[in-house]
């Protein structure tokens, strides 16, 4: 059996009334992709941004390799090794595109010339290589998209966070993105990832947990899943088919 | 160093400065000294900014540099180096000590800005009613005696000599900003600016960031006001430390270009005589007001048709074929 490499034990999130996020346990193992799905106000991003730190939950805890992370600050999340990405792409617009991946190296090395290496890298890997010079405002919708992957890939994450990087996008580009985090998945990385295009889960999760009304309604891998009752009814839709 | 290197028009211009110091009457050396010091002062102020920490009680850092290297050196009889360092310290230990305060209570953007004000107004208050540095009265430095006197003892001396220590301070300041803007904590300063949950997401430690950049701030600023109550001679807490020098301070980085390591130098060059050729028509037309009239249109034409400052303008003029 895979060591857990996160452990979610119990998240609630209640904002004064409501809650958000109620008692969900799950766990992410080394080396795996494991999606986390469910109709929009499911509570998806709000357990990504209490696992990254962005919020601090009610009760419940968030281990990273045994130790725990809840209630942390984020940057000392990132700094572990657990890198976010945002749903709605968020560059540093006054900065190129190169100094966007190089703010994600320098949590690894303080030397600037080591940080536009590894920032460069990260870049080619997103076909951002010939834009590295250019303004991060200047960029289009699927390049900024390809920006705040290599940007986080840059920080050289062990667990990578991503919540819905498909959105907004056709699918040729999604294909793309699908493709990259495959690549990056090989090299060693694990993968958490919010999202809506059942397609792309498909495609990349080996399990998924199911997220609906802030409650972890099921868990498995994706044709377990698809095939659950509860799953159909409460988000997939009775006539769903999944491929 | 190599970021330095690059910097080498800026280092010759100021190299240049030097020479002309010695060779021009009094009247353009103090200009000039007045000039160096809007440029220095400016460049503190902007250091805060590029991380996003707009300071309006920039004075409060130059006053207690101002104030603690006169008291020390004068009342106390410190040596004025180890005076003007202490000035530096307390004025980077003060600031972190707001900083702090502003992060850990999650004070951010205009609300922060208060913040400073309300230190500034606060400290000021304090030594308006301090019989130790003179209140109200104000605090006099002892009359030096040029025949005697030692300029790189006392720190203190004539109009050239201020010429130089002005010029000086606001080299040195330029190759601190220029080194520090080009490590990793320039691109971490800027990326908390642009945007502060993404920074911090991707690792930038926001309070360490932070308090790492007001410390410089504070502390350059806390040097140049020791060097001007050298000048001055006499200090009083409204005009030290007041909140017309705060907005003072800002106003050349503003117009030379926010966030650019030269645009503060040309604002100043910009600003100063500007200030002065208002004042001297303001006198001579003796129509009260009008030097201030005349200032703030001037200054309302180039935020107006120049938003984004004087010298971004400039470079882009030069390189016209650059791309954005």
């Amino acid at each position: 059996m895979p060591e857990a490499m996160l452990a979610v034990r119990n998240l609630t999130k209640a904002f004064r009334g409501l809650i958000a996020v109620k008692d969900v346990s799950f766990e992410v193992r080394q080396g795996e992709i494991l999606a986390v799905i469910g109709p929009n106000g499911a509570g998806k991003t709000t357990c990504f941004n209490l696992i990254a730190g962005a919020l601090k939950p009610t009760s419940g805890e968030i281990l990273f390799k045994g130790e725990r992370i809840s209630g942390r600050m984020p940057e000392d999340i990132a700094d572990r090794g657990v890198i976010r990405t945002f749903q709605i792409v968020r560059p540093m617009r006054g900065m190129t595109v190169l100094e966007n991946a190089m703010i994600g190296a320098f949590c690894r090395t303080p030397n600037v010339s080591d940080a536009s290496d590894i920032a460069i890298s990260s870049l080619a890997r997103f076909g951002l290589r010939p834009k590295a010079e250019m303004s991060a405002a200047s960029l289009t919708l699927p390049d900024r998209k390809m920006l705040e992957l290599a940007r986080a890939v840059s920080a050289q994450p062990k667990l990578l966070l991503l919540d819905e990087v498909m959105a907004g996008l056709r699918p040729s580009e999604g294909d793309q993105i699908v493709a990259a985090i495959k690549d990056l998945h090989a090299s060693g990385v694990t993968v958490l990832l919010i999202e809506h295009v059942m397609r792309v889960v498909m495609a990349l999760a080996q399990r998924v947990v199911v997220l609906h009304h802030g409650e972890k309604i099921a868990e498995g891998t994706p044709t377990e899943v698809g095939n659950d009752r509860a799953v159909i009814e409460s988000y997939l839709g009775k006539r769903a088919k999944l491929a | 160093m190599r970021a330095l290197c690059s910097q080498w028009p800026a280092l010759a211009f100021f190299a240049l400065l030097a020479v002309v110091g010695l060779v021009i009457d009094p009247f353009w050396q103090s200009l000039l000294t007045l000039v160096f010091f809007y440029a220095f002062m400016g460049m503190t102020w902007n250091l805060m900014m590029t991380a996003g920490l707009l300071s309006l009680g920039h004075a409060l850092f130059l006053g207690l540099g101002a104030y603690s290297t006169a008291v020390l050196s004068q009342t106390y009889g410190w040596n004025p180096w180890l005076a003007i360092a202490a000035g530096a310290i307390l004025s980077s230990i003060i600031g972190v000590v707001i900083t702090w305060i502003g992060v850990r209570f999650s004070v951010k953007g205009v609300h922060f800005a208060l913040l400073t004000i309300a230190f500034a107004e606060l400290t000021r208050v304090i030594f308006d009613n301090w019989e130790l540095v003179g209140g109200t009265g104000g605090y006099f430095l002892k009359a030096i005696n040029p025949d005697t006197n030692r300029p790189l003892e006392s720190l203190r001396g004539g109009t050239l000599y201020f010429y130089l220590a002005f010029l000086a301070i606001t080299v040195a300041g330029y190759a601190i900003v220029t080194i520090l803007m080009n490590s990793r904590w320039g691109y971490r300063w800027r990326a908390l600016h642009e945007d502060e949950e993404a920074a911090r997401a991707l690792g930038v430690p926001a309070l360490r960031s932070k308090i790492f950049v007001v410390a410089i701030s504070a502390g350059l600023a806390g040097i140049g006001g020791g060097v001007m109550a050298m000048m001055q001679g006499s200090l009083f807490p409204d005009s030290i430390m007041g909140l017309r020098l705060s907005i003072e301070v800002l106003i050349a980085p503003i117009i030379g270009g926010l966030g650019s390591l030269f645009g503060p130098v040309v604002g100043a060059f910009f600003v100063v005589p500007l200030m002065e050729a208002s004042n001297v028509l303001g006198q001579s037309t003796g129509l009260f007001g009008l030097n201030t009239l005349i200032y703030g249109v001037v200054i309302l034409l180039v935020i107006t048709f120049l938003p984004e400052g004087i010298w971004p303008r400039v470079v882009r003029l030069l390189r016209p074929r650059e791309r954005k």
